[in-house]
């Protein structure tokens, strides 16, 4: 952090000064859009200052990008500083070292439970320009006025709180905001389909005794126990009062029912990396697993068949936002604030459209995107062009649709969320009784 | 006079090594020892004492099954370690004659240590694999038809693994006391008409024993507390004292995690006690 600060006071004086000359020119002409356009409105001694703020974030390897902190730097002027953590230590990281953070990237199934710790500040939706440009689901929990809502920890049940100190979540949108989405999507079982040879519609599939030794699940309980229920429901084995707040007598039976399985012999191999489940599926170990969306895409841009299967039953979803630090105040909250606008304004959604997520601010993110990338990414369109992704790969080629279709045919068929149960304790046990098994 | 100062002299010269022992091996256990009463939630743990993450532990038959599974793989790996160890610590100070030859031999053992464990281990992932080299070579000359699936992600490749990582451990102490043999005993017993075989029994053995229990120790602590051989050999559908608490570490549930480790300690030290009971190391050091 600090030889960040030294080196752009000293070595790059120069650069500094051009910058900033130009950002004073982009305030005088409002038309320019640099991000937001969000210096503008600002006292200029706040321009001045920004160079000097360094802004730590943490938070899952999946948005905690550097080319993310590149374009802060250049269309904002401060220092992003990331750190990419596995979901298990963002949230110990939160909750246990309040001061080492100013932004938490987390996800929304640990909100509920870090956000109540009080290290973080709920944020004041009146300085949020682009709020009514995030996606309802985040908003009432409805893509479209007349969708379900999905069960588990679904993000806007932990999205608000009642007051700027408070930390008991709303039950319905108030002024203060625990996490600013920014980035989700929706879950399914990743196929082979050239080892499979037939259609896979349900996800009571993984445990069909065709795939016996073939299959595989992801061993991070509060995600697998949410898959291992999605297929017990969908074989018609249990019924469930809510997916993601299981009693524990649906636990055990669920339990009960992978342990059976496991003892005769269905799965190969449980993965618990991303590169853990893209070498399964692609060495042909395994050719039924949960599967994440940028794990598919890495099987198949090794030229093997994989196929992120939309099902019947829906998606299981999962959504993370950022949120910030108790401790910040002044300049570095008013930084921070600057932030989150460029957050939503569209460079960022585009980024991860591309790769496969989604923004929070759809509309924005259009802005940033040809016609052809919104197409496929967003509409379900045939692609007309090559497909590359933010680093430049080509990921698809033209004629290519997207799994799963458009955007609202993918998250508006959401069953559940990723979400941390009451009877969290009890289901963990469960759970290593499985993997004992 | 000169008495209390040269004691003072020994309390002050044992002091650093002390105060080391005290600051990264004592405090820490007995933070762990405490900490293994205390309570949590899903994301914090409470100071408090109870009897519950041991009661627990104790009481559930996951633990058993697991320390089974746990004892099954070093009992596995102890043999076939000891098995080769012995053998080539054998062929090395018997049957090579000159000391370069041994010490060049005795190198190339060390060969695979260039390379990390962890790729090392991995590294059979690809060859015993359903589409792996094994599998390929074995129906290409038509002595299998379909691919054998307990190749890997089973008991067999954790063992296999084990065996591969460790048998180094046995060879170094073992050859290292076959080395002190005195070699006028095995002429001895050559003499007294003894055939190869009972000179290795009776005689080689028995000398051999205080490496053969280093060895052990090594072998047997190191499998016991191991995790990552078994969760990536048994493509995590095994389980093991270690890898239990690496997962309760991993969700945050530190007092549950420290009991378990404190089980397992005592259980380590309890075998590692049953060993020096049968040698005297200290004889040999």
């Amino acid at each position: 952090m600090t030889t960040d600060k030294i080196k752009s006071k000293s070595i790059l004086p120069g650069k500094d000064v051009t910058r900033r000359g130009f950002l004073k020119g982009a305030a005088a002409t409002a038309g320019v859009a640099i991000g937001s356009g969000a210096i503008t409105g600002f006292p200029t001694i706040w321009a001045q200052n920004i160079k000097n703020v360094t802004l730590r974030q943490f938070g899952t390897g999946v948005s905690n990008i550097n080319a993310v902190a590149d374009k802060v730097k250049e269309d904002l002027g401060f220092t992003l500083q990331m750190t990419a953590l596995d979901s298990d230590a963002v949230a110990q990281r939160a909750v246990t070292q309040p001061n080492s953070f100013d932004i938490a990237d987390i996800e929304y199934w640990i909100c509920k439970k870090v956000f109540p710790a009080g290290t973080l500040q709920p944020m004041d939706t009146n300085k949020i320009k682009n709020y009514d440009k995030i996606s309802p689901l985040f908003i009432s929990g409805k893509l479209t006025p007349d969708s379900k809502i999905a069960q588990g920890t679904a993000p806007h049940k932990v999205g608000f709180v009642e007051g700027p100190d408070s930390t008991d979540f709303a039950s319905a949108p108030t002024q203060w905001m625990t996490l600013i989405p920014t980035i989700y999507n929706a879950d399914t079982l990743g196929i082979r389909p050239d080892l499979i040879g037939r259609p896979i519609t349900s996800w009571a599939e993984l445990l069909n005794p065709e795939f016996k030794g073939k299959a595989s699940i992801l061993n991070i309980p509060s995600i697998g126990i949410m898959d291992a229920a999605m297929v017990s429901e969908a074989m018609g084995e249990i019924t469930y009062g809510d997916k993601g707040n299981m009693t524990k007598d649906e636990i055990d039976q669920t339990i009960a029912l992978m342990i059976k399985a496991k003892q005769d012999g269905q799965f190969r191999a449980f993965w618990k990396s991303f590169d853990e489940s893209v070498n399964l599926m692609s060495s042909g170990e395994v050719v039924i697993q949960s599967m994440w969306s940028p794990a598919v895409a890495a099987v198949r841009s090794k030229g093997i068949e994989c196929k992120y299967q939309p099902l019947k039953e829906g998606y299981r979803a999962w959504g993370g936002g950022i949120g910030l630090a108790k401790h910040l105040s002044g300049l570095e909250l008013e930084a921070a604030y600057e932030y989150i606008n460029w957050y939503l304004s569209g460079w960022v959604g585009a980024y991860l459209n591309r790769q496969g997520y989604y923004s929070a601010a759809p509309e924005t993110a259009k802005k940033f995107m040809t016609e052809d990338e919104w197409g496929y990414w967003m509409e379900g369109k045939e692609a007309q062009g090559d497909i590359v992704s933010p680093e430049g790969k080509v990921m698809e080629k033209a004629g290519a649709v997207r799994d799963g279709g458009s955007y609202e045919e993918r998250m508006g068929h959401v069953a559940c969320w990723n979400s941390v149960m009451d009877e969290n304790k009890h289901m963990v046990r469960k759970w290593n009784e499985f993997i004992a098994a | 006079m000169s008495a209390s100062n040269s004691k003072r002299g020994s309390y002050f010269l044992i002091t650093p090594m002390a105060l080391v022992f005290a600051i990264f091996l004592v405090i820490p256990l007995l933070t762990i020892v405490v900490v293994s009463f205390w309570d949590y939630d899903e994301y914090r743990i409470l100071p408090d004492f109870i009897l519950e993450n041991y009661s627990y532990l104790l009481g559930t038959s996951v633990t058993w099954k697991i320390y089974l599974n746990t004892f099954k793989y070093a009992a596995l790996t102890w043999a076939f370690t000891l098995g080769i160890g012995f053998t080539v610590a054998y062929f090395l100070a018997f049957h090579v004659r000159s000391l370069t030859w041994q010490i060049v031999l005795f190198m190339v053992c060390t060969i695979p240590f260039w390379t990390s464990n962890i790729i090392r281990m991995i590294s059979w992932i690809p060859f015993l694999g359903r589409n792996g080299l094994l599998n390929q070579a074995l129906m290409g000359a038509g002595v299998i038809h379909e691919p054998l699936e307990f190749l890997l992600f089973s008991d067999f490749a954790v063992v296999l693994a084990d065996v591969h990582l460790y048998t180094l451990f046995m060879v170094v102490p073992i050859f290292n006391s076959m080395m002190r043999i005195d070699r006028s005993l095995i002429e001895a017993a050559r003499d007294n008409g003894a055939s190869a075989w009972a000179t290795l029994r009776h005689v080689i053995l028995p000398l051999s024993k205080p490496g053969i229990a280093i060895g052990s120790i090594f072998v047997i602590t190191v499998v016991m507390g191991d995790f990552i051989t078994v969760r990536l050999m048994s493509g995590g559908q095994s389980a093991s004292v270690g890898l239990q608490i690496s997962n309760e570490i991993g969700l945050l549930q530190y007092p549950a995690a420290a009991a378990s480790a404190v089980v397992l300690l005592i259980t380590v030290l309890l075998i590692v006690t049953a060993l020096l009971r049968l040698v005297d190391i200290r004889k040999e050091l």
